[in-house]
Formats: structure tokens, sequence, C-alpha cells
């Protein structure tokens, strides 16, 4: 086995290769380019729950303004979408050609300059990483720093993606407002629509997914991922021993907000769209739904969630439209009562013992892995 | 060019063709052997949409959750009114109209998700749906992707044409400029104020207002203020109204903040009988939430009121309630997303075929008489030709008609001169 014990225990090893069978095999072998695509759509959100794992999970900083990295990482690319797409060519019917269609229909005669850089790819993956990496620092220095921290950040975070949408919808002249930025056509001349395109996309997608998921994991096995829970568990303690909290809480909340602008990114080149309805308070709630229902401890249970209830949301709404939203609902009560700890708790309560005990029938020696008690401790709040 | 001289030889040979069939059934007198005698369905569906021997699917895509809801009911409503007695009268080229119904849910990507899924997935042979331009802008680059046929029903602001849509809607020259001219005339009006909510509709429309007002009336825009979707504070801005009090005061306000807007206007003191105030954002749907007492005296500038006194709109009111009860109420939208299932159909019989590609060549010129806004046909631009009206609202929520052009105004979403 390539993969070092030390890196993933055993539990861990199974749903590696489990998730990893799913999405390289599974998936695209069973499901039409349409469904799949809907999968790589589901893995956006992905990015952003691994993200609020180590965040939230790990760290104990419940961020409610995800969507705002989720929309930052994601208009960047729309940007440089939205240029190619607007070339002089494909723009004749304006009475200025060459810039986007809203500009046009906002009496915009010329590219601002903001948007200059965009026509860039490197700047623009540069920008997907910076923009909300830089964005977050600021915002996690002047909070953790004043040591503000638990409810208050979390509605602080919320204020922010309230914010970020009204200017996005008010600035439409700039952003394409509330319609957002569509029709995206191609990634340096590759016509990102067809279907073999979307299937590349998927697989592209899915191997930076597995990328973020090493990270994290990387993160969480080193001694700063021992601190980050300790902070968790007991903030003043972590302080006294010598540590500067605040710095730690920065770095997860950078690092979140990153793996969130991945996911944005990704989902502007899956769908085609960006638009201002995934950087409000509702989409930030609900990507801590996907974390909370994946299990908030677990990184493989949060891409699942993310899996499962976006899932759930486009079966229900296609079989119910007018009743699905009671159905969504429905669910979420359903499993935060009777699996506090989503559905990572569901395998670690009913599936692991029965694989352990396979495990132990034919190997009868202890395990010595603590590290789980230390990490599925009580939760903090 | 001569792929076109072709098709002018073949179509007039198929329409007979149809026509006789068509006759088969009404010499023999047996409905049950009128879909038998439909014709084949690899003649009139080549490129595999879910047509069957017997049945035809259509997709329905509005909002039936989320905010959007309150006004998209109306549109689903009507379009499923349509598909029903379209089917009572023996369907579309002897087909009986499925439908599929996806809820859009007020957010504009998943209406993309549920085009795609409807044209990918279930292949339908049209789509009626989408409300906001939002929600048209998302749709509109899955609809060419995948060659579908989208009706789209809402009054609009124009800059957009394509083959893959019908706008069964006014565009906004159609909208606003007859409206214009009539307060003009009729009040003497020469300074205007413009109140919107802050999206791409009503800024384009007052755009088109402003050099309509500007340059063809020679009159005086004295305000133009913006209010974010969903705003409910207006006092500012009635503040203003009364320090420039203006002829007019020309609202596009949408959804919600309607109902604070016409309020607070009361409130402050404005009477409407007095203040001439004319809409383009406010109909039967809205007056139900608003309250008559509220808007009583206000101008509307729409194409349809329910109010409307035509032969075709006495048996379309009274059908439409015995459907969906008694309290309901039927605007501009709703009569116009009633329009989509019949133009198709009407389309589809001219063609002779359920092909997208015939359809979109077929459409121009198609006429439905029976419209309850009286007559429409479909302009080379797939927009429809259709008459500007004004109404003035009542206490009791409903419209009494003003005025109305006389002729069919010329839909023109590339207006020239208003860009």
């Amino acid at each position: 086995m390539v993969i070092n014990s030390r890196f993933f225990n055993r539990s861990e090893l199974i749903g590696f290769i489990v998730l990893a069978a799913v999405l390289f095999v599974i998936l695209p072998l069973s499901l039409d380019v349409f469904r799949l695509n809907l999968v790589a759509k589901y893995l956006t959100y992905a990015f952003v729950a691994i993200g609020l794992v180590l965040c939230w999970g790990y760290g104990g900083i419940l961020s409610l303004g995800q969507g705002v990295f989720f929309g930052l990482g994601g208009y960047c690319m729309a940007m440089f979408l939205k240029l190619e797409a607007s070339s002089v060519e494909n723009t004749k019917i304006q009475s200025t050609p060459g810039i986007p269609d809203f500009m046009d229909w906002n009496q915009i005669t010329s590219l601002p300059l903001f948007w200059q850089p965009f026509h860039s790819l490197s700047f623009t993956i540069l920008a997907i990483i910076l923009v909300p990496g830089l964005f977050a620092l600021i915002i996690g220095t002047a909070m953790f720093k004043r040591r503000v921290g638990g409810t208050y950040f979390a509605i602080i975070t919320q204020a922010v993606a309230a914010i970020l949408t009204i200017l996005i919808v008010g600035q439409q002249g700039y952003t394409g407002g509330i319609n957002g930025m569509t029709d995206l056509r191609t990634l340096k001349g590759w016509d990102i629509r067809p279907d073999h395109a979307k299937v590349i996309l998927y697989f592209v997608e899915v191997v930076l997914l597995f990328a973020c998921i090493g990270i994290a994991q990387f993160i969480r096995l080193t001694k700063l991922g021992r601190i980050l829970v300790a902070m968790r568990e007991q903030e003043d303690r972590v302080r006294f021993s010598g540590y500067s909290v605040a710095n730690f809480k920065i770095f997860a909340f950078c690092m979140a907000a990153i793996f969130a602008a991945i996911g944005g990114a990704m989902f502007a080149l899956n769908v085609g769209f960006m638009s201002p309805s995934f950087v409000g308070i509702v989409p930030s709630i609900e990507m801590v739904i996907y974390t909370a229902v994946g299990g908030r401890m677990s990184i493989f249970g949060a891409v699942w969630g993310s899996i499962l209830v976006n899932f759930a949301k486009t079966s229900l709404s296609e079989s119910f439209p007018q009743l699905w939203l009671f159905g969504l609902g429905a669910l979420f009560i359903a499993v935060v009562l009777a699996f506090p700890n989503g559905l990572s708790g569901i395998w670690a309560d009913y599936v692991q013992p029965r694989i352990d005990r396979l495990f132990a029938a034919r190997k009868p020696k202890p395990a010595a892995w603590t590290d789980d008690s230390v990490a599925d401790g009580a939760p903090a709040e | 060019m001569s792929d076109e001289a072709n098709k002018g030889l073949l179509s007039p040979l198929r329409r007979k063709l149809l026509m006789g069939m068509a006759a088969v059934p009404a010499i023999t007198m047996l409905p049950r052997a009128s879909f038998a005698q439909a014709p084949a369905t690899s003649a009139v569906n080549t490129t595999g949409l879910a047509v069957t021997d017997t049945e035809v699917t259509v997709g329905i895509l509005h909002s039936a959750t989320g905010t959007m809801a309150i006004s998209e009911t109306g549109s689903i409503e009507a379009e499923k009114l349509a598909i029903e007695q379209i089917n009572a009268t023996g369907g579309v080229l002897g087909r009986k109209i499925k439908f599929i119904q996806e809820d859009g849910a007020s957010d504009w990507p998943t209406f993309a998700e549920k085009a795609k899924k409807l044209l990918v997935n279930d292949k339908v042979a049209a789509i009626m749906g989408c409300w906001t331009s939002a929600s048209r802008k998302a749709v509109l680059p899955v609809m060419e992707q995948y060659n579908g046929m989208l009706y789209y029903p809402t009054f609009y602001e124009g800059l957009e044409q394509s083959k893959n849509v019908i706008y069964t809607g006014q565009e906004a020259t159609q909208q606003i400029l007859a409206g214009l001219n009539w307060i003009a005339k009729e009040k003497g009006a020469k300074s205007f104020f413009f109140i919107g909510s802050d999206y791409i509709w009503p800024r384009t429309s007052n755009k088109i207002a402003r050099k309509h007002v500007e340059n063809v009336l020679k009159g005086k825009v004295v305000g133009e203020e913006y209010y974010a979707l969903g705003s409910t504070q207006f006092n500012s801005v009635i503040n203003k109204i009364k320090l420039t009090k203006p002829d007019v005061i020309f609202t596009d306000v949408v959804g919600g903040s309607n109902v604070a807007f016409y309020k607070q206007l009361k409130a402050a003191g404005i009477d409407l009988s007095k203040q001439a105030l004319l809409t383009i954002s406010v109909t039967e749907d809205e007056i139900d939430g608003i309250g008559g007492e509220n808007i009583a005296g206000a101008y509307a500038c729409m194409k349809y009121f329910q109010s409307l006194d035509n032969p075709n709109n006495k048996t379309f009111v009274p059908a439409f309630k015995k459907l969906w009860g008694e309290k309901t109420v039927i605007g501009d939208v709703t009569q116009a997303a009633y329009l989509g299932p019949w133009l198709w159909k009407l389309t589809v019989e001219k063609a002779g075929s359920f092909d997208v590609d015939k359809i979109a060549t077929a459409s121009p010129g198609v006429e439905f008489k029976g419209a309850p806004e009286g007559y429409v046909r479909i302009h080379e631009n797939h927009h429809l030709w259709s008459k500007t009206r004004v109404g003035r609202a009542k206490l009791d929520g409903q419209f009494e008609l003003i005025y109305e052009t006389a002729d069919l105004v010329e839909p023109d979403p590339f207006p020239k001169g208003y860009q």
C-alpha cells in the first residue's frame, strides 16, 4: 500500500478507498453526463465543507459566511470566462462591442480597471486563491486579534455575507447584479459546455478535491491540528501555554476560505454560471448544514454530506416540485435529532465496530490509535 | 438561402397532407380513431424528442417555492389550463400533451439545472417557463446549447432575441411608449419622476422611458431613484416627490416592495386620484397584496387586464376560476403564460413537426385568435405583436380599461435611438 499507514488510520483508509472508488470509478461509469455534471456541482460544496471541518469541527470557529469566499473564488473565475465570452465578434450587437453584455446594458462604455487583469488566466488562478485568502486574513486578524469569537464571530461573518451580496447586486454594471454572470463559454478557447468537457472538468475537480482532502488530513495530523483541537476545548489554557491563539485561528479560517474559493471557481467552470445567490446568508448556512449532516469532525463525512444533501435536494424537487422543501427540512431535523454526529457518526457507531470485529477476529491485536478519542471529544460551543 | 427555398416548397405540401389527415376523423366522426390517424411519429419527430404515437411531453419550469412563487404560481396555473384545454380539443397533431413540472425554486442556477434536466433527460418538446429576467438569462445558454424551445411569459427589458425563445410578454418599448404618449396627451404631463427596483428590467425600462420623455415628448425627468429588491423604506423618495411635484410618478418597483411603497405613499398624503401615477409593474396579482384601497386611482400600463370585455376573455376568466378557485385573480403575465402552450400547438401544426428547428422557422406569422387579450401574432423576432393598454386601478383590485392602442404594437427588442 502506497499510503502511509500513519497518514490514514484504518477507518480513514477504508473511507478514502471507498470515496475514491465511488468518485473515480463508480459514478463516472454509472451516470450519464448530465447527472455526472450534477455530481460535479455537488462536489464544489464539498470543498467548502472540508474547509468547515478544519475551521469549525477542529478549530471550533463557526463561520456562517463561507458563501463569501465561495463567491469570491467563483466570481474571479467567472470574470475571466466572461471576458473570454465577450470577444468583439461575440458582442457585435452591443453599443460597445468587446465588453460583457451586462456592462453594455448599464451604459458602461469601457472595461473597468479592476476587470483588466482578468484577461490573464494565470492572474485569475492566483486571484482565486489570494483574493479570498487575503480577505479572510483581514477579517480574521480584525476579529481574532481582538478576541472576538464564538457567536459574535458567526454573526459578523453573516453580516459580511449580507454586505457582499448587497454590493454585488447594487453594482450591477460591474458585477452583473442579481442576474449574475451567465453564458460562460470557453476556457482559453476550449469550450466548457459540451459533454466531453464536462467529463474532463469532473475529473479535474475530483483530483483537486483529493488534493484538498490530503492537505486537510495533513494539517489535522500535524502538531497544528492538535493545537486547533486544544484551542477549541480550552482556549485559555493554550494561550497560557504560550501559543498565539489568534494566529492559529486566522490560519484555520484562511485555509477554509481558500478551500471554499477553489470550490467556487470549480462551480463557475462546471455550471457555467455565477450569481449572488451563492454568496448570501442562506447558501452560507446551507454549507454549514452539509458539514453538519456529514459530521463536522470527519473530512470524508463532509464530502458525503455535500453529495447526499444536494442529491436529496435534486431528487426531492424533481419528484415533489411543490412540497420538496418540507421533505428536505424533515430530513435535516431527523438527522440532527437522531444522529448529532452526522453520517460519520452513524459510520463510527454502527459500521466501524463491525469492521473492527472482523479484523479483530483475524488479528487479535489491540488498536493503538488514540487520536480519535481526543478529536471526537465533547463538542465546543 | 437554398435551404429556405426548399422548405418553402416542402411546407405547403406537408400542410396539405396534414389537412387531409385532419379531415379523416371529422368524416368518420370517431374520436378514438383520431389518435390512430395522427401522423407517424417518425415523420413529425426526427430529433428524438419525447413524442410517442399518443403523447407529447412538454416541461413547465417555474418557481413553485421561494420568493417568486407568489408571482409564478399564476403562470403555472395558466399553462396547465391551456394544456388541459388543448387536450380536450384533440391535442397536438393527434397527441395528448403530457407535462413534467420542475421547480426553479426562485434560484437562477436551479432554473438552469432543471432546464437542462428537462431537455437532456426528459427530451421535452418545449418548455413553458421562467419569470424573472435573471432566470431567463440563466436558462438561455442551456436552451441554445441543447436546442430547446422556451415560451417565456413575462414582460421584460428587451435587448434579447433568440431562435430558441418565444417571448409571449411585451418587451420594454411595447409596454412603455404608448402609455407615456397617452399620459402626456391626456394629462398634459411634462415632468416625470422615475422610481424602480434596482436590477436590469427597471433600469432598462427607465432608460427607454427617459429617452422617450426627453426626445419625443419634450418633457423632463425630475428624478430617478432605485431601491434594492425587497426594500421597504420609501420615505425619502416620497419626500423628494413632494418637493419636486412631478406631473407623473412613473414606477417599476417589483414584488413585495410594492406593498410598502403604496402604503407609504398613501400615508404621506399623496392622493392618487389627484397625483398621476403610471406603473408598469403592478398587475391584479400585486394588488392582491397591496390592497385596492391603497392603489385605487393609479394607472397601469399592460397588455391585458382581467376586466377586458371581449368574447375570448369572457370564456377564459370563468374557465380559469373554475379550475383554480373563485378567488384567484389573473394578471398580465398569467395571461401571457396561457398563450405559450397555444402558440406552441399552433406552430407545431403549422410546421407539421415537433422538431425545434422547424418550429423556430415556422413561428413568425403564427396567429392566435383565441387569446384572452384579443389577437396576437408572432413577429419575425420571436416576440408578439400585441396592443398596449392603460387601466386604472379600482377599489376592488381590478383595473378599468381607460385606453388601448388602435393597432397592434410592433415588438422592437433593440429599439434604435433608445439605447
